[in-house]
């Protein structure tokens, strides 16, 4: 269906909104498939129809929410009568309720590609068949490919409420990623992970992917585990937008007023290093994680986080933008299946004075260039700031490359990261998150490893 | 199941998807209700109710799948999807075989009280209760969120391989958070239960237990120092230690990993790769466990399947794709997120068989090092078999005993260096609290458990020099 046809069903939903009734629907359906292969055989194809629809409704400040994966007639009207069942069960709150409009013009950004739709199925597998073998004969000492993928999505998305908002709008995306497999000589299996997306095929590196996975995979072999002590991390842009996207997700409303941010109540104070300036700008027609509405159908624009160190503030959606007393900031994230809450768009972190990558190993005593990062998701704790994550890199010693290492941690937290910035990069890069960053150097962080 | 497709639909999208010479295929209903209630902040934010089903089709030419789903569950939708995953696994020939099921093999989960038939407020009820009690517990919280959810999951998969059958999995959870605010800022504590059963999940796990628990944890933490740097001898409580397993080798026993090199454990079966100490099982079958389900997402039987004994490599776990390459019997772990999701090699209720220690012992008999009472989530890279796992309540051990509190931060080991390196198994035994697991993007609900242990080394992340 096009998005007209999916606002259409939205706006029929809304349309039966009591007097004292605030309702708002979100309607999506597409279409994506899934390529995996295996030794150049395709391994699986997956052909997807997807569609949802998730209904909100207020009532007297009493909030609730029910979704399906379907769009069916009657389950469409059974999920607005199970979310006015639902609302009878919540306790009011004078600030919830739909978005209103706030005359924020939206911008026009075209996020379909018809090249993706179009894209004939043989094409699809011959990518990602490609990209495992420019892994596989890259070097001797790649031992297999775990898995090599392409995958792709076109889908409509419309969301209406009794606020009056209407957007509908249609995106497309497509992605590669394979993980390649070294072996030691001791018989121990080294990894190199690597992807890339884009809104059409034609905007993937092949080689490039299958480059960084071969040279994660074969420059980590005869690792050993490093001794601990205190050292500076080189962030490239993949691994600064993973630790900044970490702070970026403590700034939100929600957190913020729900006193689970280690920065509430921080605004104007010096939080990070004064080489630090970031903002969220889902206007950037550039950046993947770019939209011309946020999941409440208001305009996405700019929103200010930190400026040469300074905290500007948080990231609002229309609820927590209310309690707040600062309004919306266009940040509401959400899919039909769920509520809309507040979250990053599109990190965009400026370029520093400390020149090019090399020129950022060139400056580092000692210190660690990390490929990967482990266990994000239970070694950072966002509301004390506890930071200790699994790495995987190389030495950095008076300025080269030295030894391969793994099997240990860096610690810190939150807070002191932005601190420690040491140098930031002249190499901005946009990444498949939506995140576009230069490279960073943190100092004084714990590598834990070997007994010290 | 509420959602009903005739036996003699599924033989005609089995059969249509077979033709053209395929030699699997397969369909994959599924029925999923969720409701659950949230409270934060002091208040019902909201009550979320989901209804999603669908099909999942799946065809098998040699070794290449295709696959299609759909939420459409008419004649039409289904055929359509059946021409799709036919056409998506690109097979040759042009042979026809009809295909026809076995009857159903029901197999009705065991749960006490439908949890849609108790009313939201009841449910409201639990979630306010644990909000009450985790404030009323220290002036010091300043936070809390309290949730409970249910889901029913019903299933129905028929193969072309003659097999038919359906399964009815209903799981209850809820879980309480706190923050704690003190001079050295937050601090968070976290209890949670979930069972495969219905809502007499309450009769088993009290509210104000486990309030106190999660308002405890926090309130400890805000004396807590920062956690060592460095490799020291760690003492594992008993019941959310699991989650080692898991990492340290449970994801490397998958066979689908093992068959494209990715695991430390490979060519290891017969081979002592554990410590004598270990005899680790995978068990589908524990009912009203988190992972417990009567049939896989393949339709197989679950099973106990003793993955190591006595630190011997008995078996790996297997999926239907791996079982019939292999030419062996599925382990009844082929599992889905979704009827969106491809099956694959999955874990259910991982644990470690009790020893024969004395738990006090186990750490009596550390002079320094760490004792992890509780932990959160993990990752591994199986192919290099390093994995990580996260400490949320940890304390250090000076001179045998229990001190000082210490803050968040991961162990780092390597998988097979580490089942080697454990030297104390207590008698002790509890499963910890429900998992997710995830694996190439997929979700899926997991158990595990241990007794008390000791590993006489592994690397502390924390920031302390």
């Amino acid at each position: 269906m096009s998005p007209e046809q999916l606002l259409s069903i939205a706006a029929s939903v809304v349309d039966q909104a009591g007097p004292d009734e605030q309702i708002e629907v979100a309607v999506s359906q597409g279409r994506s498939t899934a390529v995996r292969v295996y030794e150049g055989q395709v391994e699986s194809f997956t052909s997807a129809q997807t569609e949802g629809l998730g209904v909100r409704v207020i009532v007297d400040g009493r909030e609730g929410f029910a979704s399906a994966g379907t769009l069916e007639p009657e389950v469409v009207a059974s999920m607005l009568a199970e979310a006015r069942d639902n609302a009878a069960f919540a306790e009011a709150d004078e600030f919830a309720g739909v978005a209103q409009p706030d005359g924020v013009e939206a911008v026009s950004i075209n996020l379909w590609r018809d090249e993706v739709v179009n894209m004939d199925t043989q094409a699809k597998i011959d990518l990602a068949v490609e990209l495992e073998r420019q892994v596989r004969e890259a070097d001797d000492r790649i031992s297999g490919v775990r898995t090599a993928a392409f995958g792709d999505s076109a889908a409509a998305f419309a969301l209406a409420s009794t606020s009056g908002i209407q957007a509908a709008t249609r995106a497309t995306s497509c992605s590669v990623g394979v993980e390649a497999l070294a072996d030691d000589t001791d018989g121990r299996t080294q990894t190199g992970y690597a992807f890339d997306a884009a809104r059409a095929p034609s905007g993937l590196s092949v080689a490039d992917v299958a480059g960084r996975a071969v040279g994660n995979a074969v420059d980590l072999l005869g690792s050993t585990k490093p001794d601990t002590g205190t050292v500076s991390l080189l962030l490239d842009p993949r691994q600064a937008a993973t630790v900044l996207g970490l702070v970026a997700g403590t700034l939100t409303g929600d957190r913020i007023l729900k006193k689970r941010s280690p920065f509430m109540g921080r605004v104007g104070e010096q939080i990070g290093s004064p080489l630090l300036t970031m903002y969220d700008d889902p206007t950037d027609p550039d950046s993947l994680g770019a939209d011309s509405h946020d999941g409440e159908g208001l305009a996405c624009r700019p929103t200010p986080l930190v400026t040469s160190g300074s905290l500007d503030g948080f990231l609002y959606d229309a609820y927590n933008g209310r309690k707040a007393g600062v309004g919306s900031t266009g940040s509401a994230l959400r899919g039909t299946r769920g509520l809309p809450g507040p979250g990053l768009a599109a990190l965009h972190v400026d370029a520093g004075s400390s020149g090019s990558f090399d020129d950022l190993v060139g400056s580092i005593d000692l210190g660690v260039l990390v490929f990967s990062l482990a266990g994000l998701h239970s070694g950072v704790n966002p509301v004390s700031g506890d930071f200790s994550v699994g790495v995987e890199g190389r030495m950095i010693r008076n300025g080269s490359l030295a030894e391969p290492i793994g099997e240990c941690t860096v610690g810190s937290t939150l807070q002191r990261l932005l601190l420690d910035i040491t140098a930031v990069g002249s190499d901005v890069t946009h990444l498949p998150s939506g995140v576009s960053t230069p490279s960073l150097v943190i100092g004084d962080v714990m590598l834990s490893g070997a007994a010290a | 199941m509420t959602t009903v497709i005739e036996t003699e639909l599924v033989n005609k999208v089995l059969s249509t998807a077979l033709e053209g010479g395929a030699d699997f295929s397969e369909i994959f209903v599924e029925d999923v209700q969720r409701s659950a209630v949230n409270l934060d902040d002091g208040r019902i934010e909201n009550l979320t109710s989901s209804r999603d089903r669908g099909a999942g089709i799946r065809v098998v030419t040699g070794e290449s799948t295709g696959f299609a789903h759909t939420a459409d569950l008419s004649s039409d939708g289904l055929l359509a999807a059946a021409r799709a995953a036919r056409d998506a696994a690109r097979s040759g020939g042009a042979g026809v075989k009809q295909v026809e099921v076995a009857a159903v093999t029901n197999t009705p989960g065991a749960v006490a009280v439908r949890p849609e038939s108790i009313d939201k407020a009841t449910k409201v009820a639990k979630v306010r209760q644990a909000n009450e009690v985790a404030r009323a517990r220290n002036a010091a919280i300043t936070q809390v969120g309290a949730r409970y959810n249910d889901n029913r999951r019903q299933i129905l998969v028929a193969n072309s391989d003659g097999i038919l059958a359906t399964d009815d999995q209903t799981r209850t959870f809820f879980g309480v958070s706190c923050v704690a605010t003190g001079d050295a800022g937050l601090q968070t504590g976290s209890e949670t239960a979930g069972q495969s059963v219905g809502f007499e999940l309450f009769d088993r796990y009290e509210i104000e237990q486990m309030a106190e628990a999660a308002a405890d944890r926090a309130i400890t933490k805000l004396q807590a120092r920062p956690a060592p740097s460095g490799t020291l001898p760690v003492v594992i409580g008993p019941g959310s230690g699991g989650v080692l397993f898991h990492e340290a080798c449970g994801h490397g026993l998958e066979a689908d990993l093992v068959r494209k090199g990715a695991s430390a454990f490979r060519d290891r079966l017969g081979t002592q790769v554990a410590s004598e100490l270990v005899t680790l099982i995978d068990d589908g079958t524990m009912a009203e466990e988190w992972g417990f389900y009567a049939i896989d997402d393949e339709g197989y039987p679950a099973k106990s399947n003793v993955l190591i004994q006595d630190g011997v490599l008995i078996d790996y776990m297997w999926d239907g794709n791996r079982a019939r390459d292999a030419k062996r019997e599925s382990s009844g772990n082929g599992r889905r997120q979704s009827y969106r999701h491809l099956p694959m090699v999955r874990m259910t209720n991982t644990y470690l068989a009790p020893g024969q220690s004395d738990p006090a012992e186990i750490v009596a008999g550390v002079d320094n090092g760490v004792y992890v009472a509780r932990l959160g989530g993990g990752q591994v890279n199986t192919a290099s078999g390093d994995f990580v796992f996260g400490m949320t309540e940890a304390y250090l051990i000076e001179d045998g005993q229990i001190t000082t509190p210490l803050r968040e931060g991961q162990l780092i080991g390597n998988g097979p260096k580490v089942l080697q390196l454990i030297d104390a198994v207590g008698n002790d035994f509890e499963m910890g609290p429900p998992g997710t697991c995830g694996k190439d993007g997929q979700g899926v609900p997991v158990g595990d458990g241990v007794p008390t242990l000791r590993v006489t080394e592994l690397t502390i992340g924390g920031t302390a020099a």
